[in-house]
């Protein structure tokens, strides 16, 4: 987008009715879904979302073969309960069977999606003209949105908040570990049912506008980003509700400037973008810091050897900084040009034409060193 | 020895029909460290596990000093095995320390200025105070060990149950943790745990119970840690030389 584009659109953002209302709903839904994300993916339950959202697709075909109304409250409570009858299945067949949570994730979800199918296409086949448009549900449709699923996200979202800074301390532990919350007399069952319904709510908001296929994105994108800049559990939860916002806002912004591209892809693209930026850029824990500590990490050690042989070279001397010739270095294969001009830089040699001698300074520091590697090793 | 703080009656643990622990009748007195022995699979941490209702036992029930367990919580701490949790949580020592007087605290009520003093005080006492602020997966195998032990310390309980608390921690560490310990002892409380190196059992505990399955026995390890029991337990000819 051009400069000028940008300030026209934040104008129509305030101005258009159904600019506005996209945006507001878009953002809430990415902050709600990445502040649940987070503990979905802490609770190594990445996969729930995915089956919870496919589960909730037969929902939304039954609301409709029962009621006939397609309006949006109706068949987001069919997902609702579908959603949570393939939660507490697959709660279930962990629970009763020893099948282990990713076979029982994958029973329910395609068992549930596959039914969910069989009824959308049993509905298209129906002579009723009220039918078309229940696949919008597969991939979402943003513009669908109007203001009163904007409310009900909202409130949703400040009833989700409330609970969770209400629970805090219980969700927290119930994270880290779960049987020794049980063993403080807390009821581990509560918590964890309170969460997944949570979750479940989330997910069902997000139909409307992302859709049953992309939804998981949604809680784990944002989630996934923010653990990469932060070590504590309050700032992981404000900073995936914050990418996820702004993934429902630039997504919005993106799909609006380009006539034909769907809203709930593009946010979910533009939440895995802050994915790719957080891996590759997080200081911590990114892929580049990574390797650069690494090489930088190698380069000191191969200074810190070549500074060693020349004290054990030096040592034997009673001047330390009698001068050497650089040749004796050849014995010793971990030296180059540069590092040795790097240890002239850092004062602990000095080189005169072919020589070297070691100073006072260089002396402490390599006999220093063999100081700190024995605290170190002991 | 004096009251019974633990007392199990009957215990029966099954995972899949198959019996882990079968028929388990258990006294443990007040004020004894003991240790728990016995193969791999004999149900050891089962045992615990069901002792505090992590598991649920088919048949059996558990008193502590004569009362169900559920009513006697606040006497009773728990340090889990350290390979139990995922140790790349986004938290710090401290905070996890500050996770033992959650149980005091109990519902939606958030831990303040006395929590973490005495979260605090119990880091220094495992020799962790300058680490307080350091995130989990930071910590070395040892210091995390010493961490879950200061989250049990905040508890201020009169039994701990530990599930092998010198699993994969050096020599430094463990003499540390035992020394905690039997400074436990010394308050009058109650230890039990989980343990698998059978050469410092006379050095560390003064109680023990074989367990493979079924109790096999128990009692002060100066009478029954011998040969004979050892063979029962671990079903090998099993010779150790215990130290007169």
């Amino acid at each position: 987008m051009e400069f000028m584009d940008i300030t026209e659109y934040i104008q129509l953002v305030f101005t258009d009715y159904t600019l506005r209302t996209i945006t507001l709903g878009t953002a809430i839904l990415g902050a709600v879904t990445g502040m649940l994300g987070s503990f979905a993916v802490l609770r190594k339950q990445s996969l729930l979302g995915d089956a919870i959202s496919h589960a909730a697709l037969p929902g939304i075909a039954i609301a409709f073969l029962i009621t006939g109304a397609k309006d949006s409250n109706t068949l987001l409570l069919g997902a609702l309960v579908s959603g949570l009858i393939g939660t507490f299945w697959i709660r279930g067949i962990v629970t009763k069977t020893h099948l282990k949570s990713d076979t029982a994730l994958g029973l329910i979800l395609s068992l549930f999606f596959g039914f969910g199918m069989l009824l959308l296409t049993f509905i298209q086949k129906q002579p009723n003209a009220n039918q078309a448009g229940l696949d919008k549900y597969l991939f979402g449709q943003a513009a669908t949105l109007v203001e009163s699923d904007v409310w009900i996200m909202a409130i949703v979202t400040g009833v989700c908040l409330l609970v969770m800074l209400l629970f805090w301390k219980e969700f927290k532990i119930l994270l880290f570990d779960e049987d020794y919350t049980k063993t403080l007399g807390f009821n581990t069952k509560f918590i964890d049912i309170l969460i997944t319904t949570f979750i479940v709510l989330a997910i069902v908001l997000g139909l409307q506008t992302v859709g049953v296929v992309l939804m998981s994105a949604m809680l784990l994108a944002p989630a996934a980003a923010a653990r990469q800049w932060t070590n504590s559990l309050g700032v992981m939860v404000f900073l995936a509700a914050i990418f996820g916002a702004l993934s429902g806002v630039f997504g919005t912004a993106i799909s609006a400037s380009q006539n034909n591209l769907s809203t709930g892809p593009v946010i979910v693209l533009v939440a895995s973008v802050f994915v790719v930026v957080s891996f590759i850029f997080s200081p911590s824990r990114g892929i580049l810091f990574k390797h650069i500590r690494f090489v930088q990490n190698r380069n000191d050690l191969q200074l810190h050897k070549t500074l060693a042989f020349m004290y054990h070279i030096a040592e034997t001397h009673e001047d330390i900084s009698h001068p050497h010739t650089i040749k004796i270095l050849n014995n010793f294969r971990g030296y180059t040009r540069s590092s040795l001009k790097k240890l002239e830089d850092k004062g602990y040699i000095i080189i005169k034409g072919n020589m070297w001698s070691l100073t006072d300074h260089g002396f402490e520091t390599a006999s220093n060193l063999y100081n700190q590697q024995h605290r170190t090793d002991e | 020895m004096s009251k019974i703080a633990v007392k199990v009656d009957d215990l029966t643990v099954a995972y899949n029909y198959k019996p882990v622990l079968w028929d388990i009748d258990l006294e443990i007195p007040e004020g004894v460290l003991m240790a728990i022995v016995g193969p791999n699979g004999a149900g050891k941490s089962t045992l615990i596990k069901s002792i505090l209702g992590i598991l649920k036992p088919i048949a059996g029930s558990v008193s502590i000093y004569g009362k169900p367990y559920d009513k006697q919580r606040p006497l009773v701490a728990y340090v889990p095995q350290k390979g139990s949790v995922d140790w790349d949580f986004p938290t710090t020592a401290l905070d996890v320390v500050m996770m033992g007087t959650y149980g005091s605290l109990g519902w939606i009520k958030r831990p303040g200025q006395k929590e973490k003093k005495a979260a605090l005080e119990a880091l220094e006492k495992v020799g962790m105070l300058a680490f307080k602020g350091r995130q989990i997966s930071q910590l070395s195998g040892g210091q995390q060990q010493r961490i879950f032990l200061a989250r049990a310390l905040v508890q201020n309980a009169s039994i701990y149950f530990m599930d092998e608390p010198f699993q994969g921690v050096d020599a430094s560490t463990e003499i540390a943790i035992i020394n905690i310990l039997k400074s436990l002892r010394k308050a009058g409380k109650t230890v039990i745990v989980v343990h698998h190196d059978l050469q410092t059992v006379p050095e560390y505990f003064d109680w023990v119970t074989f367990l493979n399955v079924k109790k096999i026995a128990t009692g002060p390890v100066r009478d029954i840690f011998n040969d004979d029991n050892l063979t029962k337990t671990y079903g090998i000819n099993y010779k150790v030389s215990i130290q007169e």
